[in-house]
């Protein structure tokens, strides 16, 4: 008999509202279903099932906001018989009526939050659209209210805090910004981060992929990021120690690559999800898997081990970003790759100036685990596949 | 396709994947990426969607032409008009 529960979605999240279940008591599951959607700062999270079974019972109403670790439901797997006398004995007892969360105070929306125009499309998460049903709120009134999940959508939170009134006071972190805060805090705290910089030729990257990309239909079209990403994950094979996590003051190698990419969002903030086992993926699938997790980005919902389970970071500010970036790491992972914008600068080649499309390749990566001497050596191998490009 | 229906079919796109942009505040003449704040996974998905709609190829050695707005609207409307 296994406990479903609210998973851990990385450092900076201890808690989440459930908001949906997407199987009833009863109903068959497998390994991957995804079982229940959960709030967080950073959007709406689907929680999957880790085993084949049966869901047995749900332990948490709908509504409710708990800590990581709770059990949300009882899933039976599929290797044990039907439950033992006891256990049904025990099902038939009247569940315990769980208590109906109660709003801390009554919502009031503000008057000083900009009103949306009226023809632009309300962003609300499906939670607070329900609570926002429940307490009648008219459309009128869910515009007044400033949202501060994804994209300005109005979450839970929003319905149930009475928004501040007007005042000379700095207004107070989102959510989101909170989020960002504590693990980024952490991070500067307990990791003794070490920086690296290694300035990369694109000219072979540039020619291989207008050359890919010229007999290619948009849809089957080649970023360059997605070639950056594919070189930190072969780099990252090579040298073991830049991928996994360190916990309880020891570091776990993960024999999977689940490489996250940090993507910033429209209206402010950021995550980090994962594309899981990307170790396996060749480039297209890895491109496939790059616009298939900002496209669920972009909507504001992904799955929990994409938080969760992500082993190293690849950051960037876009082709029209900056010079160069060091990231700061992502607990508890030990690495984060950054890569500049690529633009023509001045190379030197055979003993002459000349210009090339080039960036300028960093690592953030913790001293606990590793050396300068072994990130120089993974920096390179990031060069190295990016010259080899053609060759795949 | 008229000249109207494209301005109509590249606005709709643009919300898509930039809700928080009022179309009637960019720049015609200003870089589409900078004015919209998109980066090039969402010009990506842009190309796709009005190379879909249009039966356009779109390939990214045009790409200069579809810089601003204004160059965007103009190439659309070139490779319609054929």
């Amino acid at each position: 008999m296994g406990e479903f529960r609210m998973p851990s979605l990385g450092a900076d999240m201890e808690a989440g509202t459930l908001v949906e279940w997407l199987k009833a008591p009863g109903d068959a599951v497998a390994r991957g279903d995804i079982v229940a959607v959960v709030e967080t700062q950073k959007g709406a999270i689907e929680i999957e099932a880790f085993e084949d079974g049966t869901l047995e019972r749900t332990l948490v109403e709908i509504g409710t906001k708990v800590p990581v670790g709770t059990p949300l439901a009882v899933i039976r797997a599929k290797s044990e018989a039907t439950a033992p006398a006891e256990a049904a004995k025990e099902e038939r007892k009247p569940a315990p009526k769980p208590t109906p969360p109660v709003p801390k105070a009554a919502p009031r929306p503000t008057s000083a939050a900009p009103a949306r125009p009226a023809g632009d499309r309300l962003r609300i998460t499906p939670a607070a659209r329900r609570l926002a049903d429940e307490k009648g709120f008219d459309a009128a009134r869910l515009r007044g209210i400033q949202g501060t999940g994804p994209d300005g959508a109005i979450t839970l939170s929003d319905l149930e805090e009475p928004a501040e009134a007007p005042s000379a006071a700095p207004a107070p972190m989102s959510d989101m910004r909170a989020a960002i805060a504590a693990a980024m805090a952490r991070s500067k705290r307990e990791i003794p981060h070490y920086y690296l910089a290694q300035t990369v030729d694109l000219s072979r990257v540039s020619g291989f992929l207008a050359r890919a990309n010229a007999d290619r239909a948009p849809e089957d079209r080649l970023l360059i990021g997605a070639l950056f990403l594919h070189a930190v994950i072969l780099a990252a094979k090579k040298y073991p120690e830049f991928n996994g996590h360190f916990i309880d003051g020891a570091f776990r190698h993960s024999a999977q690559i689940h490489a996250a990419m940090a993507v910033a969002l429209r209206g402010g903030g950021l995550v980090a999800p994962a594309i899981l086992d990307a170790g396996e993926c060749d480039l297209d699938t890895l491109m496939a898997g790059m616009r298939d997790t900002l496209g669920r980005v972009r909507a504001g919902r992904f799955r929990a081990r994409e938080l969760s389970d992500a082993t190293i970071t690849v950051t960037s500010l876009g082709e029209r970003g900056v010079d160069t970036l060091y990231g700061v790491i992502q607990p508890p992972q030990v690495a984060i790759v950054g890569f500049g914008s690529p633009a023509e600068r001045p190379v030197a080649r055979d003993g002459k100036l000349a210009v090339a499309l080039t960036t300028t390749v960093t690592l953030s990566a913790d001293h606990r685990v590793s050396d300068g001497h072994r990130g120089a050596l993974f920096l390179r191998a990031i060069d190295r596949h990016l010259q080899e490009v053609t060759g795949q | 396709m008229t000249k109207d229906e494209i301005e109509t079919l590249v606005r709709t796109e643009l919300g898509r994947i930039a809700p928080d942009i009022d179309p009637d505040e960019i720049d015609p003449d200003g870089d589409l990426r900078d004015e919209c704040d998109i980066d090039s996974l969402d010009f990506l998905n842009l190309v796709t969607a009005l190379g879909k709609a249009l039966s356009m190829p779109m390939p990214e050695a045009d790409y200069p032409q579809m810089r601003s707005l204004d160059g965007l609207l103009a190439y659309l409307a070139r490779g319609t008009a054929a």
